[in-house]
């Protein structure tokens, strides 16, 4: 079990960007934690610098100023340790590799896994994902899901600490979606996995998450840390409960109020 | 091939069934039949002009120093065969020589212009300059500066492949989906796990192209070179064979020219098929 208790922490975390025009803020003063094996989705308008956020906590962008703390370690710490998994918006495989061999490719570059390492092997993590039959597909020859799946097993590779995930699903048809949805649930009560989920839709971020992260765009500020009020056990009939129906509707007159 | 495919209707479900319904049998029958017309147009298409320039050289008299008839340039290719085998082969091994020192440069330039962003900003433009001087005014320059050897004629064959090989396997390396280069910094990459494992394969299709084109180009250069103060080689064959009002001889060697750079560009296209099916990468 993880000694500390945040998968992550930000504090006064400001990101400004300089562009040849003009300058930026895509995040102002943003503070939030995620528990150890929670589940967190980032939920707000397109601008909101959601998918900033996400990329601060994976070391990909260096915020401007105020902290973060991941898995107990500072970002980059974190991201040499290989203790992150990412999932970006397009599955961005490599076309001329299998489905297997996109899975693997963690292990082929920085080293490969630590000996300690849970999850090591590409063709349990594809069953995991539903893809066994299809190890030797090309991504040309997958569905948007399937595709997308398959870099869900990529990012598990390793058994990640925590899971960082870039509206994965927002492509996909919202069958597709759904179905995936379910699945993401049962594989983060299977790997114990933390994972920061970014979406702007606010059935997706009540349904996965545990809470939900409301920002506000121009710059992106926190509205509110909510903490969802459902079973842990869920399946999509929940969604057609009254419950859950007030939960979203809560949710969106949160983000109703920072648009408008 | 897909119009057919819609008149005939659906494709054949159970193609492992041994008979044959009639929709099958007449699917395969117009698929044949395309498949043969495909092949026989254009060869009908070479036969007429050949026939219509027989025809023009017969009727008009046009005489034999002027142009030649298809039948004399067959008779030329038959009974010289030898002289212009002799003269095809220094070609050969210049554009080929060429081909290759021209585009392993533009690899090797690409890969540092795409590691050492200075660099590409420094001598992009030298290179851009030096591409804009036609192959003709480049031809003196090197012969003055290489003597009249094969290697002034390997240097314009390789100039010729190394400016679309460079601009294309930039463009190639660069242009590699950039959350994927995302993922390789979230893995921890190094610089040369990305170039071989994400830049490099993803450049090939951009390679494989520029290839085609050098191809041809390589051939091209080194017939030019030999233009200036060569005595072997198509270039100085097709230059005698002027001078000599011999048009069969000048026909012929252009035949042999342009039969050369076709299987050269035909040999590129194999292996490219051979690679990136491989990779699977033809169809993505």
């Amino acid at each position: 079990m993880p000694s500390h208790e945040h998968a992550v922490s930000c504090q006064n975390v400001t990101v400004r960007f300089v562009t040849e025009e003009r300058a930026v803020t895509a995040l102002e003063d943003v503070s939030f934690t995620v528990p150890a094996g929670g589940f967190l989705t980032l939920l707000g308008p397109s601008g909101c610098g959601k998918s900033t956020l996400l990329r601060v906590v994976a070391d990909l962008i260096t915020p401007s100023s105020g902290t973060v703390e991941v898995l107990g370690k500072t970002a980059e710490q974190a991201r040499l340790d290989r203790s992150l998994g990412f999932v970006f918006q397009d599955a961005a495989l490599l076309p001329w590799r299998t489905a297997l061999e996109n899975v693997a490719l963690p292990l082929e570059v920085g080293g490969g896994l630590k000996p300690s390492s849970r999850f090591t092997s590409p063709r349990d993590l594809l069953a995991l994902v539903g893809l066994s039959a299809w190890e030797q597909a090309y991504p040309h020859q997958l569905s948007g899901g399937m595709r997308q799946r398959v870099a869900i097993a990529r990012a598990l590779l390793g058994g990640p600490r925590l899971l960082l995930m870039d509206e994965p699903f927002g492509a996909l048809d919202e069958m597709t979606r759904d179905r995936l949805n379910e699945e993401l649930r049962r594989i983060w009560a299977e790997t114990g996995t933390s994972i920061l989920f970014v979406t702007h839709s606010v059935y997706e971020a009540a349904y996965l998450g545990e809470q939900v992260l409301v920002l506000s765009p121009n710059p992106g500020r926190v509205v509110r840390q909510v903490t969802v009020d459902l079973p842990r056990e869920r399946s999509l009939a929940l969604r057609d409960t009254p419950h859950f129906v007030e939960i979203a509707a809560e949710l969106r007159a949160m983000l109703g109020r920072v648009t408008s | 091939m897909s119009q057919s495919h819609h008149a005939l209707g659906p494709v054949p479900a159970n193609p492992a069934s041994n008979t044959l319904s009639a929709d099958e049998v007449a699917f395969a029958r117009a698929r044949q039949k395309a498949r043969l017309r495909r092949r026989i147009m254009p060869v009908l298409g070479v036969a007429s002009v050949l026939l219509l320039w027989a025809a023009l050289v017969y009727w008009l008299k046009v005489p034999p120093f002027i142009a030649p008839s298809p039948q004399m340039v067959a008779v030329t290719l038959w009974e010289k065969s030898g002289l212009l085998w002799t003269n095809l082969l220094p070609t050969m091994i210049e554009s080929i020589a060429g081909f290759l020192l021209g585009n392993l440069a533009a690899v090797v330039i690409a890969t540092v212009f795409v590691h050492k962003k200075t660099l590409e900003e420094a001598f992009f433009p030298v290179v851009v300059v030096i591409n804009t001087i036609p192959v003709v005014a480049k031809a003196p320059i090197l012969v003055l500066l290489l003597g009249n050897g094969m290697e002034p004629k390997i240097a314009i064959a390789a100039l010729i492949c190394f400016f679309p090989t460079l601009v294309n396997m930039v463009r190639g390396l660069e242009s590699v989906n950039p959350q994927a280069m995302e993922l390789m910094r979230v893995l921890s990459a190094s610089k040369r796990e990305v170039f071989f494992k994400l830049r490099l394969p993803h450049s090939l299709p951009y390679l494989f192209s520029a290839l085609k084109i050098a191809a041809s180009t390589a051939v091209i250069g080194a017939i030019v070179g030999e233009w200036i103060g060569s005595t072997l080689g198509i270039g100085a064959l097709i230059i005698q064979a002027t001078y000599a009002f011999d048009s069969a001889l000048l026909y012929a060697t252009v035949i042999v020219g342009s039969c050369f750079s076709m299987s050269f560009f035909l040999l590129i296209s194999l292996i490219e098929r051979l690679v990136l099916r491989q990779t699977s990468l033809a169809h993505s």
